[in-house]
């Protein structure tokens, strides 16, 4: 008889934490640069990943390791990188290449203040729109944000699967404060996790077409070597993978990038609502803002005040309908950041209800405290 | 046309669906090509066991026309992902195609820490002294004194020696051609292709269009003559009593050394940490 998994509670840290969300969702492939406060992740992947098979490597540089990560990951291996600001700064061009030559791979990115060298050692959200538009051109990205240390592992296997399963490049927005804080998280036993591999052809080689359309906008995926060889390349491409300047081949091949994702808005539009059934007042927030926010509308509630909370765990693609509807349902919504006020202008963009939107930021490299958001939420109203 | 060329085009080019190229008339790209072809006829290598990378440049066009794996990624960073497929699956033969500005200015740093890791991969580096694709702009490999686009008055900077930059980075494997030479050329690539751990084929070729317009060396012809004229193998060189003339180069085996390849090093990480759980 086999004995059956059991859960696991461990304390750990944010970092430490989407190591263990990234091994199980089969990543086996890490490359990186040393960068506060991301290096954990690095220290403790060149520990495990040996011991499992996989490889660790510490490249040069943050464009190196984003180029190791993509080239592993065509050779049909689930492959992650961690940084921060000045490291995801040099990742974006071949990051362009992965969203370009539909490329599977988990970038996390542990956000500090910016820009430049910045704050290395505090808190910031300050790359949320690098993390979508940050490489040129029009591309679909999915951006991830976390808020604790157990959804740094849920959500670490979640980007692993969405990435594969859509052959998007998946950005997990992390902070300072979510990689540092050590929590208790109780892991599910593995066979619990839902892991999701790339679609390999099933077909003959010699009729692969290797960027075909189909009913998901997903072509499948062959690694490289194992006898379905095409070309790859970061030009624009037609189905074949041979570059192309016909105006319809373009046209084609970038819509179906962007049809793919939108055919996938209902799972990859990740949101978790607190109290929102009968709110009028609601804090619209992501990643550590997030645990502030669920203690502000408690206390909010206990001064009569109907305050719920919109956690915004999928950035981008926008989840522009379950905002709307809180939109919608509310009188007033309150949209704190650490940053100038990225996520509040796309609040404000999707707002065709005459709601009340404001925003709440901060840029010192401070946390925002749940007493500000509450006093906030209070004054607003008067 | 020789009937073993016909054969070899028929078996290695994607003739229907590739072509015409994007290559100049005349331009020493085509002859790189060729000899890498029968380089790897030669060693009798499988189509599904290469992967030719290459970066961005008229030189980093070539992979798109042969029938291997292709990767064509970006300016200067091919190593790069030439690297992380290498360590995904050791088992394939991974060749990286670059031209001197793509490996030595932008991806300078990529070359020299490949070569020192010591990774099992082969770098074939064109050198035709110009930036080809963007229109004739200076590279690190432009000769002091001589005219480009972005250097009318003249090149004021010093160039890099590609072969002897990567001997000294720590490369196993160092060899310099040039698209005269097919013969030895050919022999260069296999060679490097064989050889356990990172080695380097610095090609001196021709781009007549940007180079040698600018530089009194206007047609294929006369730059091949040029490269004839200039290249002292390296046995001969050795015998020499005098220093080489500054506009000279050796071709040949540069440098040829045995040392620790990279995958089997992390094997031994790999069997380490499971005994040490
Ligand atoms: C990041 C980036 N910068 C600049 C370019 C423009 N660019 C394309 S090819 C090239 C230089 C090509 O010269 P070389 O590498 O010597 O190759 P050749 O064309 O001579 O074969 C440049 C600068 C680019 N594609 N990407
Ligand atoms: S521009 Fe120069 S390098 Fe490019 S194809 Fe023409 S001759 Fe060759």
């Amino acid at each position: 008889m086999t004995k059956r998994q059991s859960k696991k509670r461990i304390l750990l840290q944010g970092n430490e934490a989407v190591v263990e969300g990234a091994l199980a969702a089969g990543c086996r492939f890490f490359a990186g640069y040393p960068i506060t406060p991301a290096s954990e992740i690095s220290e403790v992947l060149s520990v495990r990943l040996p011991k499992i098979g996989g490889t660790f490597i510490q490249m040069e540089d943050e464009i190196a390791s984003m180029g190791a990560i993509v080239g592993a990951s065509l050779a049909g291996v689930k492959s992650m990188t961690a940084t921060s600001g000045p490291g995801f700064s040099l990742m974006q061009e071949n990051l362009g290449f992965a969203c370009i030559a539909e490329v599977p791979c988990v970038v996390v990115n542990v956000m500090r203040g910016g820009p430049s060298t910045g704050l290395p050692t505090n808190p910031a959200q300050g790359d949320v729109m690098q993390a979508r538009w940050g490489t040129h051109g029009d591309h679909p990205i999915i951006v991830l944000a976390v808020s604790t240390a157990l959804e740094c592992f849920e959500i670490t296997v979640k980007a692993f699967n969405l990435s594969e399963k859509y052959r998007v490049p998946v950005i997990i927005l992390s902070d300072e404060m979510v990689a540092h804080t050590r929590e208790t998280v109780t892991l599910p036993p593995h066979d619990e996790i839902e892991v999701i591999d790339r679609i390999t052809p099933s077909m003959p080689p010699e009729w692969y077409i290797p960027y075909k359309n189909n009913s998901k906008g997903v072509p499948p995926m062959s690694a490289l070597g194992d006898g379905f060889r095409h070309h790859v390349t970061g030009l624009v491409h037609d189905v074949r993978g041979f570059p192309t300047q016909t105006p319809h081949e373009i046209e084609a091949f970038i819509s179906r990038l962007f049809r793919k994702v939108t055919q996938g808005f209902h799972e990859i539009q990740i949101t978790q609502s607190y109290l929102m059934d009968d709110a009028t007042v609601a804090v619209i927030a992501y990643g550590s803002v997030v645990r502030s926010a669920q203690r502000a509308i408690i206390d909010a509630r206990n001064q009569g005040v109907k305050a719920g909370l919109l956690q915004l765990t999928t950035l981008f693609p926008f989840p522009r309908h379950v905002v709307e509807n809180v939109l919608k349902q509310c009188r007033f919504v309150l949209v704190p950041e650490m940053n100038i006020g990225q996520i509040s202008r796309e609040v404000k963009r999707v707002n065709q209800f005459g709601t009340h939107v404001e925003k709440y930021n901060r840029i010192d490299g401070q946390l925002i405290t749940p007493d500000e958001i509450c006093v906030k939420l209070l004054t607003t109203l008067g | 046309m020789p009937k073993e060329v016909t054969k070899l085009i028929h078996k290695y080019l994607r003739h229907d669906k590739t072509f015409p190229h994007v290559w100049c008339p005349g331009c020493g790209n085509g002859i790189v090509l060729g000899a890498l072809i029968r380089a790897i006829d030669k060693i009798g290598l499988q189509k599904d066991e290469v992967v030719l990378a290459s970066g961005i440049g008229c030189s980093g066009r070539m992979n798109v026309y042969v029938d291997f794996n292709t990767l064509h990624t970006t300016h200067g960073r091919s190593l790069t992902f030439a690297t992380g497929v290498k360590l995904a699956n050791p088992s394939l033969t991974v060749i990286s195609v670059m031209g001197d500005g793509d490996a030595t200015a932008i991806g300078g740093n990529h070359l020299i820490h490949a070569a020192r890791r010591n990774l099992n991969l082969t770098a074939i580096i064109i050198n035709n002294q110009i930036y080809g694709m963007t229109g004739g702009q200076y590279s690190p490999t432009t000769p002091y004194g001589s005219y480009a686009s972005t250097a009318v008055y003249g090149h004021i900077e010093h160039t890099f020696s590609i072969a002897e930059l990567t001997a000294t980075a720590g490369a196993a494997f160092v060899g310099r051609g040039t698209v005269y030479h097919v013969t030895l050329l050919q022999k260069l690539i296999e060679k490097a292709i064989q050889k356990r751990g990172f080695s380097v084929v610095e090609i001196m070729s021709n781009c007549h269009i940007h180079y040698g317009r600018r530089n009194k060396m206007g047609d294929p012809v006369t730059m091949l003559q040029w490269l004839k004229d200039h290249a002292v193998p390296v046995e001969k060189a050795r015998e020499m009593t005098s220093d080489l003339p500054e506009d000279k180069f050796t071709i040949g085996i540069l440098a040829d050394v045995e040392k620790p390849i990279y995958t089997e090093e992390y094997q031994k990480i790999r069997d380490q940490s499971t005994s040490k759980q």
